[in-house]
């Protein structure tokens, strides 16, 4: 096999310009591979972790129904305690999550005494919340980053904008129960959230109790649990799993009690992602091509340039799966070229997009930092489909070589 | 090798033709380059075959060869009868069997003077390292080439890459060697060297050497003389006497 490598590695530098100039195609589109996924990657996952990790969780787990009427918040598909208490003891004998958190969620009126609009709030345990949805204190723009007490409401960056609200002003949440009974509470405004893009980006944030308060709550119902993973990887497996133990739970009128939903069903920037996912698809499609094209070009220009040779090598008895070999060998080693060349400049390239800190903006954020990452397993599926692609596209040219009459070959001029 | 009695004697011969003609196809047009052309070639000789262009000297050599089978006759070659050997099979025994000499040397650009000499014992027949180079290095000192070892083809003149060739040739073991016209692209000091090797080569390493030539003045370097003339043997000639066919 050495040998093999050796006579393809002279053959390439035998036709440097021509080497070099496929090998720098193939290079340059690795780098562009590299680049694409890795920016686009790095923006999916910042994304899916910001939506996930500051508001969302990994899953999230309602009464039967709730999503279907999310838009209105309904307080009458609200769990149960007692149905809450069941739930509660499923999750707690998961050893995949790292912690959940439950949450009342309603419309209200909010007041500043001067001016009124409508809001959406979550009542939360505030320690629960955070270890469920741990960057939630970085959108906190104004507070100073103290949790959030009883008595205190957060609330989004544009009503604090357009109502000038600020830090420390006192604030009325006005709503009704699911009975119809209208409550009003007085909360100290402790912090103004940022906005982020998805569902549940533009709510305030509350104490669970002080929710109850509002709504008149005797005991507490809940409108979703919001669950965190400790191994983010693991979603699709696990959500399957609690999917299975959860539909056994059944109402008394044998009808289940609950529904679970991962992110990528709560979330529309799910279809973003799939979109990235898409593009970045083709952009590899794209590549394969490339490499296809010029390694072919090459392989087919070569055997019909080595005629001779390949005549003087068969009739000194070299079998044709050996002349075969020989050019699926020269494919593969201009294709391992622009691999590795590809790999090199593509991590180069990547790390000085990192140092330059461009920034970009995405919905209402504006100013996020393009932080481009390649994972290992990226590279290494670009790598293979290269060098794939190059032993396939050199194999009707080697073909061709093999099977050549060594007469002919040697006749030829 | 097969063996001829006839007569009470016992013979072994290289190669045995036998009415051995070919046909070729140019459009519609077959053109009969060999006609029913028999000829026995004893192990270790040294033989030529003469004719002007398109006598079918490369024809025969190239059936000899097994690169190409005959349209009638029968062909033995090394005591096999080649004309049912397939694709594979006629790679497999010119490999074990035949070594070749080129007009134009054919040797492969990419490789040194040893790796060309290395090259069949490497992707042909598979020898082992340390035997590898103990051929190579008897060869190259045979053929005086031991100090170019290192050195491509296009580093080398045209008598040296015809001595790289004929150690080439050698260095399989091979029963026959063909060499077609190989001092046509040497001057004739440098032919007359060539053919000097090929005949050292056939005295110490036992090699039946078969050559085509249309140069009048180093016919005279073969024992046996075959002439051809439109693809019929017109003539035997051994060394010390002549043979009409």
């Amino acid at each position: 096999m050495s040998n093999l490598f050796k006579i393809a590695i002279r053959n390439l530098k035998r036709y440097k310009r021509r080497t070099f100039l496929t090998a720098f195609l193939i290079t340059l589109g690795v780098v562009f591979v590299l680049l694409f996924v890795s920016v686009t990657g790095s923006f999916k996952n910042m994304m899916i972790g910001q939506m996930t990790d500051s508001m969302l969780g990994h899953l999230q787990v309602h009464r039967k129904g709730y999503l279907a009427s999310i838009e209105n918040l309904p307080l009458n598909m609200n769990l149960r305690l007692q149905a809450y208490k069941k739930l509660e003891g499923i999750l707690n004998q998961q050893p995949e999550i790292e912690a959940y958190s439950p949450r009342i969620k309603f419309g209200g009126m909010f007041s500043t005494f001067v001016e009124t609009t409508n809001i959406r709030l979550n009542g939360i345990y505030p320690d629960r919340e955070l270890k469920t949805v741990p960057l939630l204190p970085s959108r906190v723009t104004n507070g100073g980053g103290k949790p959030l007490e009883k008595g205190e409401i957060w609330i989004p960056e544009l009503m604090a904008k357009s109502m000038k609200v600020n830090i420390g002003d006192t604030v009325v949440i006005i709503a009704t129960n699911k009975d119809g009974s209208v409550n009003g509470k007085q909360f100290k405004v402790a912090g103004v959230l940022e906005s982020i893009t998805g569902p549940g980006g533009r709510d305030g944030y509350i104490h669970i109790e002080d929710a109850m308060e509002v709504l008149r709550m005797e005991e507490m119902e809940i409108s979703e649990v919001a669950v965190r993973l400790k191994d983010f990887s693991r979603l699709r497996s696990f959500s399957s799993k609690l999917e299975g133990i959860l539909s056994g739970e059944l109402s008394k009128q044998g009808k289940p009690m609950f529904e679970l939903h991962t992110w990528e069903k709560l979330s529309p920037f799910y279809n973003i992602a799939r979109m990235i996912d898409l593009m970045a698809f083709f952009i590899k499609l794209m590549l394969i091509a490339v490499v296809l094209i010029s390694i072919m070009n090459v392989m087919i220009m070569a055997v019909y340039e080595r005629i001779r040779e390949i005549g003087t090598i068969a009739a000194i008895g070299t079998l044709p799966g050996k002349i075969l070999s020989l050019f699926v060998v020269e494919g593969f080693s201009l294709g391992l070229l622009g691999v590795i060349a590809g790999n090199i400049l593509g991590l180069i390239i990547i790390a000085i997009v990192n140092l330059s800190n461009i920034t970009f903006s995405f919905g209402r954020q504006t100013g996020l930092v393009l932080s481009a990452k390649v994972s290992p397993m990226d590279m290494l599926v670009i790598s293979l489909i290269v060098i794939v692609i190059s032993v396939v596209a050199s194999l009707q040219p080697a073909f061709k070589a093999s099977r050549m009459e060594p007469i002919k070959a040697l006749r030829h001029v | 090798m097969r063996l001829v009695v006839a007569e009470n004697i016992t013979k072994i011969y290289s190669v045995v033709a036998a009415k051995v003609s070919k046909d070729y196809k140019v459009g519609e047009i077959a053109i009969r380059a060999l006609n029913e052309v028999s000829f026995e070639i004893e192990p270790a000789s040294f033989v030529s075959f003469v004719g002007p262009s398109g006598s079918g000297k490369t024809t025969l050599l190239n059936l000899i060869g097994c690169l190409d089978k005959p349209t009638e006759g029968k062909l033995e070659v090394a005591g096999t009868d080649v004309l049912h050997l397939d694709r594979k099979q006629s790679a497999r025994f010119r490999g074990e069997n035949i070594g070749f000499i080129f007009q134009d040397f054919n040797l492969i650009p990419v490789l040194t003077v040893y790796e060309n000499i290395e090259y069949p014992l490497l992707m042909v027949q598979n020898v082992p390292g340390g035997e590898r180079k103990k051929r190579i290095m008897t060869l190259l000192e045979a053929v005086g080439m031991a100090d170019q070892k290192d050195k491509y083809p296009d580093q080398i003149s045209g008598g040296q890459k015809q001595r790289v060739a004929i150690a080439r040739a050698l260095v399989t073991n091979p029963k026959l060697v063909l060499a077609d016209e190989p001092t046509a692209n040497l001057d004739h000091k440098t032919a007359f060297m060539v053919l000097e090797i090929m005949k050292k080569m056939r005295n110490e390493f036992q090699t039946t050497f078969v050559f085509s030539t249309h140069d009048q003045k180093i016919v005279g370097e073969a024992e046996i003389v075959y002439s051809l003339e439109d693809g019929e043997i017109v003539e035997k000639q051994i060394k010390g006497g002549t043979a009409n066919e």
